[in-house]
């Protein structure tokens, strides 16, 4: 009995019929695309985008040169040449650079920041129109921080209970 | 003079108004396969190009115009630009023989169904050419790989087409249609039903779709025999392929499912009702549902090794065409009706 | 001059160049391609004739499939064009030689007192219902029957022969038996063994695995 049945099965097809009825199945389920920038999946306050670079409230650069997430740094994106800032002589970056294409967004920096300067936001979408622009100089990084500032406080503001 | 340059220029004109629709259904054939297979894969393919994504064939058309055409180095210039031609002249050239209604037809000749033939095997000029010519490792495999499995399944569709021949006892397409007439039932798809299996499977793997699509096999040789043509010119490869497909589900209508007849022939109520659609409207219709079946075969089936391509072509549909010719001739020597009955007797 | 006559002049001329082109052209591919050229127009000629159903079947027989096969073992070659051009010299004497005596005969056989215009009588024109198709099938099964069976079966012949001369034994492959795969069932392939995950250390692991297998086979 059952090899006739297995017969049967394998000169009519019935496999591949059974397939061809899976695909015309899934012709009437319910799609699953997202139109992306219309809609957009939820992200984690842990998402790790573009680099920015935070003030403290009264305006100052939270950086102090410390250079540690440079040393942690496993592409060797970043660059930073420090010196005594010119008013007050405190230690700031003359120079903090981050090549884009050479970060792979593990967001070490982030963590090493003894001052919560350096910092990866929820902002994946960006792109480069030309040669160079690739390495994100400070003034960028500063300019990014001052702009999401408050998508970046309510982000650290999440996650610090999970600290 | 004048007589002869009226006559040629409303054959002209006749060509045009075949060609013209046949170019637009082939750009929309290309959105609707994208669509559905986007449906059935749980996307929702192109929508963002006009309303719905309507208008994303043209726009692809026109990013293919403004492409440049890239001659490779070391390539025999004149037949890579030739190819493409070549490929798409006899793809465009079969449709002079295919009756649309009873009497629209632009060459309503005795030897269609040779005519077919002919122009579908030699299509594969096209790709053997710009395979040679190309100068390309995966360009030659690619044509290699084309010409042997349209070679091969040639084969078992003309065998599918003596069977067609035989049962409607004449070459031309417009009788072959006519010996079909008197409702669905009288159709050749019920006596000439593995012939008709064969034979659009065989199509499929002569337009090289998938799951036959090995010429082309993007995760083995890249593209195939077009993987050096760029713009214009794979853009008239691309419209070829379709329009051979496009021709395919027209020819299956044609030979097996009474081309543009109503399938309500004959029953009292229905065909009153449904008299008033047209022929024309019937073909396409049969047409559109082989169409679909293509698209659907792409969406389902992972593409085919390639020696089971050759075993399927050579050991098993021509066996299986050479029996049914067999038993085809027992049926209309028996006059087995509604289909052969009046052509019995020994 | 009418246009049947400019289309005659032009498919023949098309005929000659590609037939000289045939074997003039260096690159093997091209000579291929001018000989698929060559029979085209000839069909087209054929066309002019009313021989449509011999046209059609030219084209289809002889371009769609034999110069294929042609062209492919052509690709292939990969032909030393200076070693061939040696010894052209040499032996250009016998080659014209033969080339003029080819000539001679053939030109012997169909001249003008055989195949002149005076002598065969012009194909007479026949009206829109002629079928040249049918006519040729009904030639060719009654009158000529018996030929075109026995040609059939030289060419049957021809197939054999080529083949049994082509084969040499039967060599051992590791080819896939499509029978046999279709004879297969999930039980022969696949085995389910079940057993506690958590505990056992290796060696009970395998006891039990063994243990299972023989209760399966006891089951099947």
């Amino acid at each position: 009995m059952s090899r006739i049945k297995r017969f049967f099965r394998t000169y009519f097809l019935t496999e591949l019929l059974g397939g061809l009825r899976l695909t015309w199945a899934h012709l009437w389920k319910r799609k699953v695309t997202v139109q992306y920038p219309e809609e957009r999946t939820p992200q984690s306050p842990r998402f790790r985008g573009l680099h920015a670079l935070r003030r403290y409230p009264n305006g100052e650069e939270r950086c102090i040169a410390c250079k540690l997430c440079e040393a942690v740094c496993p592409a060797a994106a970043i660059t930073i040449e420090a010196g005594p800032r010119e008013d007050d002589g405190s230690r700031r970056t003359t120079r903090y650079e981050i090549d884009m294409f050479k970060c792979i967004y593990c967001g070490f920096c982030e963590e090493s920041c003894p001052v919560d300067s350096i910092v990866e936001t929820r902002i994946f979408d960006y792109h480069f129109e030309k040669r160079g622009d690739n390495i994100l100089t400070k003034e960028q990084l500063l300019a990014i921080g001052d702009r999401y500032e408050a998508m970046i406080a309510e982000d650290k503001a999440a996650d610090a209970p999970y600290r | 003079m004048i007589d002869l340059l009226l006559n040629t220029l409303f054959i002209v004109l006749k060509i045009a108004l075949i060609l013209l629709p046949l170019i637009l259904a082939v750009a929309y054939t290309t959105y609707a396969e994208r669509k559905l297979i986007g449906y059935m894969q749980l996307r929702i393919g192109p929508n963002r190009v006009g309303p719905k994504g309507w208008l994303q064939p043209i726009a692809d058309v026109v990013k293919l115009l403004m492409k440049e055409v890239i001659i490779p180095s070391g390539a025999n210039k004149v037949l890579f630009l030739l190819a493409p031609i070549l490929f798409i002249a006899p793809s465009f050239a079969a449709w002079a023989v295919v009756p649309f209604d009873a009497e629209l037809v632009l060459a309503n000749t005795d030897v269609g169904l040779l005519y077919i033939l002919a122009m579908t095997s030699i299509g594969v000029y096209g790709v053997i050419i710009a395979g040679w010519a190309s100068n390309s490792k995966y360009a030659l495999l690619g044509s290699l790989r084309s010409a042997s499995q349209i070679v091969s399944y040639e084969i078992a569709m003309g065998f599918a087409l003596v069977a067609v021949l035989m049962a409607s006892g004449s070459m031309n397409l417009g009788e072959i249609v006519e010996a079909q007439s008197g409702g669905f039932w009288t159709w050749f798809f019920i006596p000439l039903l593995p012939i008709l299996v064969v034979y659009w499977i065989s199509g499929v793997a002569e337009t090289n779709r998938a799951p036959f699509d090995v010429p082309e096999g993007e995760s083995e040789i890249v593209a195939g025999f077009h993987v050096e043509y760029a713009g214009m010119a794979f853009a008239l490869f691309f419209l070829a392929e379709y329009a051979n497909m496009i021709l395919i589900s027209v020819l299956t209508a044609l030979f097996f499912f009474g081309g543009w007849l109503n399938p309500f022939q004959g029953i009292p109520y229905l065909e009153a009702v449904t008299d008033w659609i047209p022929g024309t409207l019937w073909l396409l219709l049969k047409a559109a549902f082989f169409l679909f079946g293509m698209i659907w075969l792409r969406a389902t089936f992972p593409r085919y090794r390639y020696d089971q391509i050759m075993r399927l072509g050579w050991k098993v549909f021509i066996p299986v065409t050479v029996i049914w010719l067999i038993v085809l001739a027992l049926m209309i020597k028996g006059g087995v009706g509604p289909w052969f009955s009046g052509r019995g007797g020994f | 001059m009418n246009v049947e006559q400019i289309v005659f002049y032009f498919f023949a001329a098309l005929t000659i160049i590609a037939a000289i082109g045939v074997i003039t052209v260096k690159n093997a591919v091209q000579a291929v391609l001018c000989l698929v050229l060559t029979f085209f127009s000839a069909a087209v000629l054929w066309m002019l004739l009313e021989a449509e159903f011999l046209a059609i079947t030219l084209i289809l027989v002889y371009v769609g499939a034999v110069m294929v096969l042609f062209l492919f073992v052509v690709m292939m070659l990969d032909v030393d064009y200076a070693a061939l051009k040696q010894g052209f010299t040499r032996y250009l004497p016998l080659g014209l030689f033969t080339a003029l005596a080819l000539f001679a005969v053939i030109y012997w056989v169909v001249r003008s007192k055989y195949f002149g215009s005076d002598v065969i009588p012009e194909p007479a024109k026949h009206g829109a219902e002629y079928s040249n198709v049918k006519e040729l099938g009904r030639l060719l099964y009654t009158e000529y029957f018996y030929a075109f069976e026995i040609a059939g079966v030289i060419l049957l012949v021809a197939i054999v022969a080529a083949i049994s001369l082509t084969f040499r034994g039967r060599r051992e492959r590791r080819g896939q038996s499509v029978p046999g795969q279709h004879k297969v069932s999930k039980e022969d392939r696949l085995r389910v063994i079940k057993m506690d995950a958590e505990k056992a250390p290796s060696d009970e692991l395998e006891q039990t695995a063994d243990q299972n297998d023989e209760q399966q086979r006891g089951n099947s």
